[in-house]
């Protein structure tokens, strides 16, 4: 039990790292599948425009219960698991998916939707072509949100048993009076957090070369400036 | 050729926005619709794309009814170019312009191949290719716009009150730009504007529509500056009707004097010899022809002009290629009353008055009744 700084004990029956993968899968997991269904949800809210409001208003009822309510319901069907752990962070992720999606696609110009539409795109076309790629900045936006959020709430799962990755180590830290652990727990979390999110800044940056950058005014007759070009011929 | 047919558009609302409009568009040639702000014209150019369907009425293009193709496949075989370009911000400047050649099947290297003679084509550098749409001026997006509705080579072009967006120099180098592509092109263009004057210069006919969706007059440029149809059509054309109506009449018929132009190193023998009752003035030139401005001769000094002295020659026009408008436009400008023509090279080709200019448009007027006459 002494030794090295990221000995844990063995009650959790895994290493630090496996903990941290452990931890991701539970945050991210939850991240993607929130993403892909609100997806739909967010095109129907466009489509339908009295739509948004109630849907609006469902993911901020479902954001505010809280997750021991979810546990509580859900431990009799999926049981002391990831899942278990996972449905909630994934309808809570809806909450910052819907609006940011929906603000994404509404935020192509009237113009652009029209010469797709003229061009002779049709809807399918002109949702995958046209719209979701000038709504990937919005969504990325969110999904920066949703993912930072997941990884600080992955810990509540220690509350079902052993649930909760890092968390874990929380509960561990206080019965076994250990500081090292919490500094390990909350640490841990913390630089999960902030490399995810610089990660999806740097996926925002690969996929978005048209947008204008650092603020400044477009220039219509300078080069663009090497790193920009770096990464158009990256994601090309 | 496009014939509208008893077209009517009532929109949910109840509000007429086309109402029973029939015309041709005929085919190889500019057809612009103009009038005020909500009188109907985009509603009557989405109703030939199929953007929005008509309430009532038919259109047909070489007699087959729009309807019965499938909306996409009309759609891929009319370009559209509307106000601010609507280009695709996400996208490089090649890959918007080859949208519709890769809707079409044609894999990646042709779509692209086409996309960059089209960029050449109207008049955009090659290094833009590979920007984004933010990076480009005002101008260059609309020509950018205009190369992406070509891109699939359609035989119907559709704009949508394209150069408004621009300031006036820019919009007038598109116009003119416009008017070369189509003779090489021939295309079917429809035009919407709510610029009377850009309804004049690029029309070949122009239908003039006012609020309500009705078709007010649909005639050649000159015939509705010479005769609007009514009182709507005549206010719509704007006082200076007359005046405009000039540009159609070639300044080649004019004669030109060519005694009194003087080179700036003529001698005094020369200058003497230049120097007329008829003329007051003797305009100067460079040595290689360029116009410098006028001077009493008894104010010349032989061999080295004074040209800081020299009076203003206001604008050259260039003799056969512009109208008589430039021409008298030319003789108003110069204090002295006297245009200067020049040919294409900037160079002096001779002088004409005021009166001459005049007695020019009286002859083109009389010319124009009776062709007039003979159109019906
Ligand atoms: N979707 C719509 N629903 C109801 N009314 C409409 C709709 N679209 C256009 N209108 C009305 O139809 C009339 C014609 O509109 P249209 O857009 O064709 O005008 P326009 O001639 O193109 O005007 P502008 O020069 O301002 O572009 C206007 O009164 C407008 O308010
Ligand atoms: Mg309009």
């Amino acid at each position: 039990m002494s030794g090295g700084l990221f000995d844990i004990p063995s009650d959790l029956q895994n290493s630090y790292w496996g903990l941290v993968g452990l931890h991701l899968r539970e945050a991210l997991v939850p991240v993607a599948v929130g993403l892909v269904v609100a997806l739909p949800i967010a095109q129907l809210c466009v489509r339908l425009r009295w739509l948004y409001p109630p849907v609006l208003w469902v993911t901020t009822v479902l954001y505010a219960i809280p997750s021991l309510a979810f546990f509580v319901v859900l431990i009799d069907y999926t049981g002391q698991t990831e899942t278990t752990v996972m449905i909630p962070l994934g309808v809570y992720s809806l909450v910052v998916f819907v609006p940011a999606i929906v603000d994404g696609v509404r935020s192509v110009p009237q113009e652009t939707l029209d010469a797709a539409t003229a061009m002779g795109l049709g809807p399918v076309r002109r949702y995958f072509q046209v719209q979701l790629p000038i709504a990937a900045p919005a969504i990325i936006a969110g999904l920066r949100i949703a993912t930072v959020s997941s990884i600080s709430l992955v810990s509540v799962g220690m509350l079902i048993g052993n649930q909760g990755a890092l968390g874990n180590l929380l509960h561990d830290g206080q019965i076994y009076n250990q500081s090292r652990l919490i500094w390990l727990s909350v640490i841990g979390t913390a630089v999960l957090a902030v490399v995810a999110d610089a990660l999806l800044v740097l996926v925002r940056i690969l996929v978005t070369p048209w947008m204008p950058r650092g603020g400044r005014a477009p220039r219509p007759v300078d080069e663009p400036e090497p790193l920009t070009a770096a990464l158009e011929d990256a994601t090309r | 050729m496009i014939r509208i047919d008893s077209v009517t558009k009532r929109y949910p609302d109840g509000t007429v926005a086309v109402d029973n409009l029939s015309l041709d568009i005929p085919d190889r040639a500019i057809t612009v619709f103009v009038g005020p702000s909500g009188c109907g014209k985009t509603t009557t150019l989405r109703m030939i794309n199929r953007m929005i369907e008509p309430s009532s009425g038919t259109i047909t293009i070489d007699g087959k009814d729009i309807t019965k193709q499938p909306v996409n496949t009309l759609r891929r075989s009319m370009g559209y170019v509307i106000q601010n370009a609507g280009l695709f911000q996400h996208r490089t400047i090649v890959d918007n312009i080859a949208t519709v050649p890769r809707l079409l099947g044609w894999d990646k290297a042709r779509a692209r191949a086409r996309a960059r003679e089209l960029m050449e084509r109207v008049g955009l550098d090659a290094s833009l290719a590979k920007r984004y749409p933010y990076q480009l001026s005002g101008g260059q997006q609309q020509r950018v716009g205009v190369a992406r509705a070509l891109a699939a080579d359609p035989p119907v072009l559709l704009m949508d009150e394209p150069f408004s967006a621009v300031d006036p120099v820019v919009r007038k180098g598109l116009q003119d730009e416009l008017l070369r592509l189509q003779d090489e092109l021939g295309k079917t263009i429809v035009f919407v504007t709510h610029d009377i004057d850009e309804a004049v210069k690029i029309g070949t006919m122009v239908a003039v529509m006012r609020t309500g969706g009705h078709l007010a007059q649909f005639a050649p440029p000159a015939e509705l500056l010479s005769a609007p149809a009514d009182g709507f059509v005549e206010d719509f054309l704007g006082a200076d009707r007359g005046i405009r109506r000039l540009s159609f009449f070639s300044s080649a018929g004019l004669d030109l004097l060519t005694a009194p132009v003087v080179a700036v190193d003529a001698t005094a023998e020369q200058i003497a010899a230049r120097a007329s009752k008829d003329v007051p003035y003797l305009l100067v030139t460079d040595v290689d022809g360029l116009p410098l401005g006028w001077a009493e001769p008894d104010r010349l000094t032989a061999g080295a002009v004074d040209t800081s002295r020299l009076l203003p020659y206001g604008r050259p026009f260039v003799h056969g290629e512009e109208s008589l408008r430039a021409a008298l436009d030319g003789a108003v400008l110069s204090p002295t009353g006297w245009a200067v023509a020049v040919d294409a090279g900037g160079r002096v080709t001779g002088v004409v008055s005021q009166q001459a200019v005049g007695e020019a448009i009286r002859t083109a007027h009389a010319e124009g009744r009776s062709d007039e006459k003979v159109a019906g």
